[in-house]
């Protein structure tokens, strides 16, 4: 607690401001590195199940049968709004500084959602909305690459 | 399972794969095979709190910034706890009793660091020591200076050094170190329930 | 299978933000009132288990600073888990099946005033995908509400319907934070906190926690007059990954209940960890609960809810109503991750 502790009043109790910080750096394997190499190139891949379902973010293991996943497949960088939810008070850290819409968004060539912002009014977000990726114009390899999704006008 | 009366268990063959991801085929993607690859991410995060340490805790920064170090008695043992949380961690009830301790105290264990950690002000090797505040019951963690590292040692007195009484807030900070105050040292059997 | 019961409980009167005390301080008298209940004394537990999280309040090791409030000098056969209680409550049942306990005593607690819980809880999800973007507990919540509402599971009027209906129950909970409610018209007429979710459709942010006690088979019933039985107990996990869930059911109730046998008898009460008021609906019909079974007659987490101790307080208040003879038969749930993640099941019954 670097600063001096001041009282909340009536119970006379101190308090101070306190910040944790976590500074982890983070190994991503072949998979999630592959899709984040994906994004500094400002493209999208996902990975193939044995359905030949295209899971997108891509995952190392099959979530319903644990099997190991490896093929690595193209995907679109358009997409639908299959369900969405308004954020009217952006916190620090989120993807825009200003009100968006979460929402999962299916790529084109996937069969799973992908959870981000859609940059758009209130009024204009609907379920089947049609989104295009907006990129970083310096991107590194990290999720901040994709700074949003925009509707396709 | 086998119920066999074997006393060599069965060797173990252990699957391709198994233990480590299998490669990824990266075939379908040649544009992302061919360029370098992200293998590790920044994955920064910072939380702010508005923290309280509660009511005992309070009792005993409010104590130091007058220069007392005041801990609280357990009333079943009348062990004295410091920094007192409020409870006694022997009997589990409140401690109510406040009691005022000493500002001298004794080595009761030690350690000589010689890593540089980071964020670390202190010069290396320092002395990292557990002390025993006269007229408490359990050790509190200060460093050790104003005498050679190799010289500190169980049962050395100390006396702790504070910061300027302009400078003095509800911080533990207020006391700097600790520096031998010249009485002899306390023999190692009086020490022996505080290790 | 040990028949193993709740024969003693307490918990705090919860409160937005109980910013005098520390967390042992907050938990000290809980667990001396439990104790005293259970008519053992404070060494004669066999086991002590307990749940919690350092990111709530930025106390590191906070846990281990509560073990004051057991007397846990010299040391005593203990454990925790970073979970809500309802896990530490699970570990100590496992712990007397296993023959190596007869009695435990279990608790909970939160303080999540100090940080800004939802962001907080932002660091639960996936720390590749997910965590980057920082959205909070109610950002993902709404996202699972609009998802049932398009698939009818529920509808905004269904939701505060359920809101006015626990807030109202509240009021006879002594220990309840949100005791009062608006018609449910006139919640409709709110501002939306997170579109489609309203202030009403979110549990408040709580300071608290929660006490128990367990014994097995004799020990049980010579402490207590009516026993409150674990006659069944599995907890489930869905997948992580939000994006792979059908956040509109869950699965993984539907298979703990199924093992925990809540088919097997009638459920007259129902308290569920429903942390948003859709929640409630996804709950139901997992555990295949009719119209007519009353859920949360506590007001339940939309009245409290102290995280790390709602989910225990859920099994509390099923066996506070067996322990009066208001109930013989009953069904607590617990939650912890996001979106209904992971799921415990427990079927409290009475004797005779």
């Amino acid at each position: 607690m670097p600063e001096e502790a001041t009282t909340s009043g009536e119970e006379d109790v101190l308090r101070a401001p306190l910040v944790l910080e976590y500074p982890f750096k983070r190994t991503t394997g072949p998979v999630i590195g592959a899709f984040l190499t994906a994004l500094r190139e400002g493209r999208f891949i996902g990975i193939e199940d044995d359905q030949g379902k295209v899971l997108c973010p891509p995952v190392e293991y099959d979530p319903a049968s644990g099997a190991s996943l490896t093929k690595l497949v193209p995907v679109g960088s358009e997409g639908e709004v299959l369900f969405w939810s308004w954020n009217q008070s952006v916190r620090d850290g989120q993807p825009l500084d200003h009100p968006f819409a979460w929402a999962m968004v299916k790529l084109d060539g996937a069969d799973t959602p992908m959870m981000h912002a859609v940059d758009a009014p209130h009024d204009a977000m609907v379920t089947g909305l049609r989104v295009r990726a907006k990129f970083a114009e310096e991107r590194i390899g990290s999720m901040d690459d994709l700074l949003c999704f925009e509707p396709v006008s | 399972m086998t119920d066999t009366a074997s006393s060599e268990p069965a060797p173990i063959e252990i699957p391709e794969g198994v233990w480590s991801q299998p490669e990824v085929d990266m075939s379908a993607i040649e544009e992302i095979a061919s360029v370098e690859s992200v293998r590790s991410v920044r994955a920064f995060a910072s939380l702010t709190y508005d923290y309280t340490p509660g009511l005992a805790t309070t009792r005993f920064l409010r104590a130091i910034k007058e220069k007392r170090l005041v801990g609280e008695r357990c009333s079943e043992t009348g062990k004295v706890y410091i920094p007192p949380r409020g409870v006694s961690p022997v009997s589990g009830m409140p401690t109510t009793e406040q009691v005022d301790l000493g500002l001298d105290g004794t080595v009761v264990s030690f350690c000589v660091v010689n890593l540089d950690f980071t964020g670390n002000a202190q010069e290396i090797p320092y002395v990292s020591a557990l002390i025993l505040v006269d007229g408490s019951d359990i050790p509190i963690y200060g460093l050790v200076r104003e005498i050679p590292y190799n010289e500190v040692q169980p049962g050395l007195r100390l006396k702790s050094v504070w910061v300027e009484d302009s400078e003095m807030t509800t911080s533990f900070e207020n006391i700097k170190w600790w520096a031998p105050n010249g009485e002899p040292d306390v023999p190692a059997s009086e020490l022996a329930d505080y290790v | 299978m040990r028949d193993v019961a709740i024969i003693a409980t307490a918990q705090t009167k919860h409160v937005r933000s109980a910013t005098t005390v520390n967390e042992v301080e907050l938990i000290q008298p809980v667990i001396q009132e439990v104790i005293e209940r259970s008519g053992l004394g404070r060494h004669d537990f066999d086991f002590t288990c307990s749940g919690s999280s350092d990111y709530l309040a930025g106390q590191p090791f906070s846990f281990v600073m509560t073990l004051d409030a057991v007397g846990a000098w010299p040391p005593i056969s203990e454990s925790h888990v970073e979970m809500d209680g309802a896990w530490a409550l699970y570990e100590a049942w496992v712990k007397i099946q296993t023959g190596h306990a007869d009695t435990a005593l279990v608790y909970s607690y939160g303080k999540s005033s100090p940080g800004d819980l939802p962001r907080v809880l932002s660091r639960m999800t996936d720390p590749y995908y997910e965590a980057p973007l920082w959205p909070t507990s109610v950002d993902i919540a709404a996202l699972q509400a609009r998802a049932a509402i398009q698939a009818g599971v529920t509808s905004e009027q269904a939701m505060a319907d359920i809101a006015y209906r626990s807030r109202t129950s509240a009021a006879a909970n002594p220990f309840a934070q949100l005791t009062t409610s608006a018609q449910p018209l006139a919640l409709m007429d709110e501002e939306y906190l997170a579109d489609p979710l309203r202030r009403h459709d979110c549990a408040p942010i709580t300071d608290g926690g929660v006490a128990i006690v367990l014994a097995a088979g004799d020990k049980a019933r010579s402490l207590c007059s009516r026993p409150a039985w674990i006659r069944g107990i599995d907890h489930r996990a869905d997948g992580h990954h939000l994006n792979f869930r059908d956040l509109t059911t869950s699965p993984s109730v539907r298979i703990a209940a199924e093992k925990a046998g809540v088919a097997n008898g009638p459920v007259e009460i129902a308290e569920l960890h429903t942390c948003f008021t859709h929640h409630e609906p996804i709950l139901r019909s997992a555990l295949g609960l009719g119209d007519d079974v009353e859920v949360n007659p506590s007001g339940g987490p939309l009245a409290a809810n102290p995280m790390m101790a709602a989910g225990l307080i859920r099994m509390v208040e099923v066996a506070n109503r067996i322990h009066s003879g208001e109930v013989s038969r009953g069904v607590a749930h617990a939650t912890g991750g996001h979106a209904l993640q992971h799921n415990l099941i427990a079927v409290l019954e009475g004797e005779g």
